[in-house]
C-alpha cells in the first residue's frame, strides 16, 4: 500500500488555467555601466520579457509539455504556473478560482497542489540532512500527518519512488544521481500534490538511467492521477510524455496543441524547423538542415514576430506586426502570419 | 584499400588512486579510416574522454596508460614524451571539447590565439598566419571574421565560441579530429548548425572524426560506425545500421530502448534495471552481467572480443539473436 492517497480525478476537469501572464524582469545596470553614466553615459536598466502573455490549461492527470531553446522562458513559466514567481500581468485559475482572490487556507491548497521539481537534483537537496528528512519535513511543517506516522509515511514514499526505505538515513551525496532524481520526486510527492512541474527534470541522468525516472513518472501519474507541466528541451522525451505541447521563443508561446498532431504536421515555421534540426535514431547519415542564425538576446527581441530574421518564409508582415494567436479545431494554436492571411 | 588513419590496439589506461586502480579503459581496440566518421557513445563514467585525452597523449598521473597502442598514420603514440607530443597535437591532431573555453583563454584576443596556432607548426609571417586564421572562421560560417578576430572570447555565444574551436582545430588540416561532445550544451537549432559545418569540413579536407557524445541520435546522424562503450570495455562495434538496427550486445539493445521518442508515445520505455556501475568495484566477468537479462552462467567469467559476419566485433557470450545475420 502506498502512503500518499490516491483520488482519481474526474476526465478533463480543468485543474489549471493561465491567462495573458506576463513575467517581466529588471536586469539593473551593472558596476561598468554605472560608472560610465557618472561619465555621462546613458546606460538605463533593461526589461528582460521573460514570459510574454501566456495563455495555458492543465486538466487533472493531464500531461502538457513545454519546450523550446534555453532562454525561451520555460523555467519562468513553470515557476509562475507553480507559484513560485508571481507575474507580472495575467491571471492564474486553480480549480476555477483565481489565486489572487483566494483566501488563506484556499491559497495552501493551490500552493501545496502545485509543486516544482528542480533541474539539478543535487543542488537542490541539502547536502547535511538525511534523505528521510528531506522528504518528510513539509509534510510534518504543514501538519499533514503527526510525528509517530512520519516514519512509515516517508518509508511509503520512498516505496513509491522505488527507493530501499531503508536508504532513509543516508545523505545526498551517498546516493546515484538516478536516486538523488528519486528523492526529488519523493520530495515533492509529500504533500500529495495534483500538479507536478519537471524542470529539466532527467536532463542530467543517462539514458538508461533516464528511462527509469520516466517510467516513474507514467506509474506516478496512473496511480495518483498528477498531473504534469513536463519542461525539456528534449523533443524526443516531451514527445514521449506529453498529452499536449507548447512551444516557446523568446518568451511566446508560438504554437500548441495535441502532443500527436504537432508532431505529424507542425505548422509554424519554427517548429518545423525544430523538429527538422532533432537528432533521430531512425534518421541515419544525414544532412543537419539548418535554420540561419542565432538565437536572438531576450533583452532586446526582434520586433514583429521574434522570429522573423532565422525564418525562411517571412514577408514584410513579419518584422512589422506581432502575429495574432490563430486558434484552430481541436484546441490546436499558431501565431504566425502564414495562418492569418499571409506574410506580404 | 587505403589503410587507417588511427589505430587503438588493446589499449588500457588506469588511474592509480588512494582508493584502489580505476581501469577507466581496460583493452579497447578500434580503427578509424581516412575521413571516417567513428561514433563513440556510452553513459557518464563509462571511459569516452579518458580514450580521447589517450589518444592525445593527455593522461597525467595518477593516470597511465598501462599497455595497448595507438598508431596515428602508422607511428606509434604511446610512449612519446611531451615536446614529441605536442609536435603531433595541433598539427595532425586535434581535439574539440564540450566546453570551447578548454581550447580559448579567455584573456586573449581570438588573433592572438589563432596566429599562435598557426605559427606553432608554421613559420609564416604575421600577416599570413592573420589571413588564414580569418579564412577559418569564415569557414566554420562566422560572419564578418575581419572584424571578429579582433574580439575576446567572452564576447561570443557559446554556438560561436565552439565554432572558433573547430575553426582552430582545422587549422592545420590534420588527419583526425576527437570531438568530445561539443554539442551536447548547444541548443537543438545552434547544434544542428555545428554538425552540418564539421560534416562539411571533414568531407572537403578527408579529416576523420572520433565523435564522442551520449546521444545515440546524434551518432546515428553524423557516424559511419559506432562503437558503443560501457565501464571501460567495447561493448559493441560496427556499422551504425547493423548496431542501431540489429544490436547484438545486450546493453546496446537496452540503451536504444531506453531512448524516448523513437517508441510509442505514452508506452512504457524499456529500461535497464540497476545503476551505471563503479569502476572501482566491477564483477570479474562481464560488467553488465549484473543488470544484463540474457546472463548465464559463463558471464562471470571475462567475455572475449567475437566477430559477427557483418565485422562488428562484441564482447558477449549470449548476443541478441540476430535475424538473417549469422553471430
Ligand atoms: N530571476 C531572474 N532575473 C533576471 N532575469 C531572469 C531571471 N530568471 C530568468 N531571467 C531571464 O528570463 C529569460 C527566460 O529565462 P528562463 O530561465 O525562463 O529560460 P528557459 O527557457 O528556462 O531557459 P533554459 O533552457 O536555459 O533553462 C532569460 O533571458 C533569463 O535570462
Ligand atoms: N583523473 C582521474 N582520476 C581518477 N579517476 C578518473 C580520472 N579521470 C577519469 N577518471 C575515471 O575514469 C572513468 C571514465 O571517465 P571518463 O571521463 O572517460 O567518462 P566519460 O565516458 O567521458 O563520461 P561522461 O559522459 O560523464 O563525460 C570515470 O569513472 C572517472 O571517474
Ligand atoms: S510569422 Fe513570419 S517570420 Fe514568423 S514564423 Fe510565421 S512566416 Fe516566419
Ligand atoms: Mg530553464
Ligand atoms: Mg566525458
Amino acid at each position: 500500500m502506498s502512503a500518499v492517497a490516491t483520488n482519481p480525478a474526474a476526465p478533463h476537469a480543468e485543474l489549471l488555467r493561465i491567462e495573458g501572464i506576463s513575467k517581466r524582469f529588471v536586469k539593473p545596470v551593472d558596476l561598468a555601466g554605472r560608472i560610465a553614466n557618472l561619465l555621462g553615459a546613458k546606460n538605463r536598466e533593461s526589461v528582460v520579457h521573460a514570459v510574454d502573455s501566456v495563455d495555458l490549461t492543465v486538466a487533472e492527470g493531464e500531461v502538457v509539455g513545454l519546450v523550446g531553446e534555453s532562454g525561451c522562458g520555460k523555467s519562468t513559466l513553470g515557476r509562475v504556473i507553480a507559484g513560485i514567481h508571481e507575474a507580472s500581468e495575467g491571471r492564474v485559475f486553480w480549480r476555477g478560482q483565481d489565486i489572487a482572490e483566494m483566501d488563506g487556507p484556499a491559497r495552501q491548497v493551490f500552493t501545496l497542489g502545485a509543486q516544482m521539481i528542480f533541474q539539478d537534483p543535487m543542488s537542490s537537496l541539502n547536502p547535511r540532512i538525511r534523505a528521510g528528512e528531506i522528504v518528510g519535513e513539509a509534510p510534518r511543517v504543514h501538519g499533514l500527518m503527526n510525528g509517530a506516522a512520519q516514519d512509515e509515511y516517508v518509508a511509503g514514499l520512498f516505496r513509491q519512488v522505488g527507493l530501499d526505505p531503508t536508504y532513509r538515513r543516508r545523505f545526498p551525496h551517498q546516493f546515484s544521481g538516478g536516486q538523488r532524481a528519486r528523492i526529488g520526486i519523493a520530495r515533492a510527492l509529500a504533500v500529495q500534490p495534483k500538479l507536478l512541474v519537471c524542470d529539466e527534470s532527467v536532463a542530467a541522468l543517462d539514458v538508461s538511467i533516464q528511462a527509469q525516472v520516466l517510467n516513474l513518472f507514467m506509474d506516478l501519474r496512473e496511480a495518483l492521477g498528477l498531473a504534469y507541466v513536463f519542461i525539456s528541451h528534449d523533443l524526443g522525451v516531451v514527445r514521449h510524455i506529453a498529452d499536449r505541447i507548447f512551444i516557446m521563443y523568446l518568451g511566446r508561446v508560438i504554437e500548441s496543441g495535441r502532443s500527436a498532431d504537432i508532431f505529424r504536421d507542425p505548422q509554424h515555421p519554427y517548429t518545423r524547423a525544430l523538429l527538422d534540426n532533432v537528432p533521430r535514431l531512425d534518421a541515419r547519415k544525414r544532412s543537419f538542415s539548418t535554420v540561419k542564425g542565432e538565437i536572438p538576446s531576450p533583452l532586446n527581441p526582434p520586433t514583429g514576430c521574434h522570429f522573423h530574421p532565422r525564418c525562411g518564409l517571412a514577408g514584410p508582415r513579419c518584422s512589422r506586426e506581432t502575429p495574432k494567436k490563430i486558434v484552430e479545431g481541436d484546441g490546436r494554436m499558431v501565431a504566425c502570419h502564414l495562418a492569418d492571411g499571409g506574410v506580404g | 584499400m587505403s589503410s587507417p588513419v588511427l589505430v587503438v590496439d588493446n589499449l588500457a589506461t588506469h588511474f592509480f588512486t588512494r582508493d584502489g586502480v580505476v581501469k577507466s579503459v581496460d583493452g579497447i581496440s578500434f580503427n578509424v579510416m581516412p575521413g571516417e566518421v567513428l561514433g563513440l557513445v556510452g553513459e557518464s563514467g563509462s571511459g569516452k574522454s579518458v580514450t580521447g585525452f589517450s589518444i592525445m597523449g593527455l593522461i597525467d598521473p595518477p593516470g597511465k596508460i598501462v599497455s595497448g597502442s595507438i598508431r596515428l598514420n602508422g607511428e606509434e603514440l604511446v610512449g612519446r614524451d611531451d615536446a614529441s607530443m605536442r609536435k603531433v597535437r595541433g598539427k595532425s591532431l586535434a581535439m574539440i571539447f564540450q566546453d570551447p573555453m578548454m581550447t580559448l583563454n579567455p584573456v586573449l584576443r581570438i588573433d592572438t590565439q589563432m596566429m599562435e596556432a598557426v605559427q606553432a607548426h608554421e613559420a609564416v609571417s604575421d600577416k599570413a598566419a592573420r589571413a588564414r586564421s580569418a579564412a577559418a572562421l569564415a569557414m566554420v560560417g562566422i560572419p564578418a571574421p575581419e572584424e571578429r578576430l579582433s574580439a575576446y572570447p567572452h564576447q561570443f555565444s557559446g554556438g560561436m565560441r565552439q565554432r572558433v574551436a573547430i575553426a582552430i582545430a582545422l587549422l592545420h588540416r590534420p588527419a583526425l579530429i576527437i570531438a568530445d561532445e561539443p554539442t551536447t550544451a548547444l541548443d537543438v537549432t545552434i547544434q544542428s548548425q555545428i554538425l552540418s559545418e564539421v560534416q562539411r569540413l571533414c568531407a572537403e579536407s578527408g579529416t576523420a572524426l572520433v565523435w564522442i557524445t551520449h546521444d545515440l541520435a546524434v551518432v546515428a546522424g553524423l557516424a559511419d560506425r559506432v562503437a558503443v562503450m560501457y565501464a571501460g570495455r567495447i561493448a559493441e562495434q560496427g556499422r551504425v545500421d547493423d548496431v542501431l538496427d540489429r544490436p547484438l550486445h545486450p546493453y546496446t539493445h537496452g540503451l536504444i530502448g531506453s531512448v524516448p521518442g523513437a517508441h510509442l508515445e505514452g508506452t512504457r520505455l524499456h529500461q535497464i534495471r540497476g545503476s551505471t556501475p563503479s569502476l572501482g568495484q566491477l564483477p570479474p566477468g562481464c560488467a553488465f552481467e549484473p543488470r544484463c537479462d540474457r546472463a548465464g552462467p559463463a558471464c562471470s567469467t571475462m567475455p572475449v572480443i567475437s566477430q559477427a559476419s557483418d565485422g562488428r566485433a562484441y564482447r558477449c557470450f549470449n548476443p541478441v539473436p540476430q535475424q538473417g545475420v549469422t553471430a
